[in-house]
């Protein structure tokens, strides 16, 4: 697969180091899922991680700590002590339509999908997810559609499983990555003869501009 | 696994093995022969510097003990999966002490990463360049963050010394949002300069 447009440095650090709001943590993960060159870079930024434990001052442990994990150990039967070496079952299809990270919340199928009209060629899939303050959703638009212009309240994050759309940044195919920082516009144009569908995860409500759309807001709530 | 022979190629400086190369042979026998004592070294080695972290971070002194125990247990269960051109073992047990953190501390779900590392298991077909970089010469990346401008490093200690939220860091360093996440994309391009430069 050929993809042009990858995670943010910052955001992979972000994601090393565990400080993602899960919502933009499944769209990282999705994106790694189909894109080795940013999983590589991952790795770079793992090390660090490994480099600054290393480096750690060393905390005191309770008394009698080894002994107590060892206990554990000897008691453990949660292990895979039987097939150490057993590895888990391939899991990565690179034709299969919904990457693992999102297909844990979605399914693996991307026309099974329930879908809902938020404004004329436009559809919403919204995934609920524990402990976040932001959104994550999924849009179905139209051949030639346009969406809704929108400014940022926040970083935003659209990951392209199907078909592509162009706007002031490129073209974004399926794989692509828009992860954009606060306060940058963009009007994306769905170029492809299908639908495009992508993964959205936004830091506040999006917030649609235009009287239209400023109108529809309270109704569609995306 | 093919770590077992890995072992026995020579590492590039015969005379003194380095810590990755003594670290990856008590892994291999936790994995291999199931050696308690090769464990027990290595809870010594990564034992108080993961409750550092985990106390670094905020946590109490009894949930900085208990994580660090749970990371040492997965470390046993897990030594088997280890794969050392996928980085250090440092590397490999700050991931599984970060998964540890996001799964309890913050109560956020931590599938995202375990599908990646599935993911990764399944496709990533170890690169001559990627071992390089993070894995027999994994000192390296010590260096090369000692290498940092200043300002950088102290944005990158706080979000993985003591898993400072990129928001926090803002508010200590009394600094806009944004200038946080430039240093840290600097920092990222720098580093990456510098293992260029070192190898
Ligand atoms: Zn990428």
């Amino acid at each position: 697969m050929s993809i042009h447009h990858h995670l943010d440095a910052a955001s992979l650090m972000r994601y090393a180091a565990g400080d993602l709001d899960p919502a933009f943590a499944v769209v990282v993960a999705s994106h790694l899922a189909m894109c080795d060159e940013c999983r590589q870079a991952v790795r770079v930024a793992e090390a660090v991680g490994g480099a600054c434990l290393s480096d750690m001052p060393e905390a005191a442990l309770s008394d009698g700590s080894f002994t107590r994990l060892s206990r554990m150990i000897d008691a453990d039967t949660g292990s895979n002590d039987e097939h150490p070496a057993a590895p888990p079952p391939p899991a990565n299809d690179p034709a299969a339509d919904v990457p693992l990270p999102l297909s844990s919340l979605v399914g693996k199928s991307l026309d099974e999908l329930q879908w809902r009209l938020v404004v004329p060629g436009v559809y919403r899939h919204r995934i609920e997810l524990a402990d976040t303050r932001s959104s994550l959703f999924m849009l179905k638009i139209g051949p030639g559609r346009k969406m809704p212009e929108h400014g940022h309240g926040g970083t935003e994050m659209t990951l392209i499983l199907r078909g592509s759309y162009r706007d002031a940044i490129g073209r974004f195919a399926r794989g692509d990555i828009a992860d954009l920082d606060e306060h940058v516009e963009h009007q994306p144009v769905v170029d492809s003869d299908d639908p495009c569908i992508c993964l959205v995860a936004t830091e506040e409500p999006t917030r649609f501009k235009g009287i239209v759309s400023r109108l529809m807001q309270p109704l569609v709530g995306i | 696994m093919l770590k077992v022979l890995r072992m026995e190629e020579p590492t590039e400086d015969p005379g003194q093995k380095t810590d990755q190369a003594q670290f990856e042979a008590l892994i291999s026998a936790v994995a291999v022969q199931r050696d308690k004592s090769a464990f027990e070294t290595l809870f010594v080695r990564f034992g108080p510097r993961i409750k550092g972290m985990m106390l670094g971070s905020g946590a109490s002194q009894d949930l900085a003990e208990d994580l660090m125990q749970e990371v040492m247990l997965t470390v046993w269960r897990k030594a088997a999966l280890y794969a050392p051109e996928r980085g250090t073992v440092s590397t490999w047990i700050f991931t599984i002490a970060r998964n540890a953190r996001i799964d309890r501390l913050r109560r956020q779900p931590v599938q995202p990463y375990v599908d990646v590392e599935t993911v990764s298991i399944a496709s990533d077909a170890p690169s001559a360049e990627a071992e390089m970089i993070t894995g027999q010469r994994g000192e390296l990346v010590r260096e090369a963050l000692q290498r940092l401008p200043k300002e950088q490093r102290d944005v990158i200690e706080l979000a993985f010394n003591q898993y400072m939220p990129q928001s926090e860091i803002a508010r200590k360093l009394d600094l806009p949002i944004g200038t946080v996440k430039s240093r840290t994309r600097l920092a990222y391009k720098k580093l990456k300069e510098n293992l260029e430069d070192l190898r």
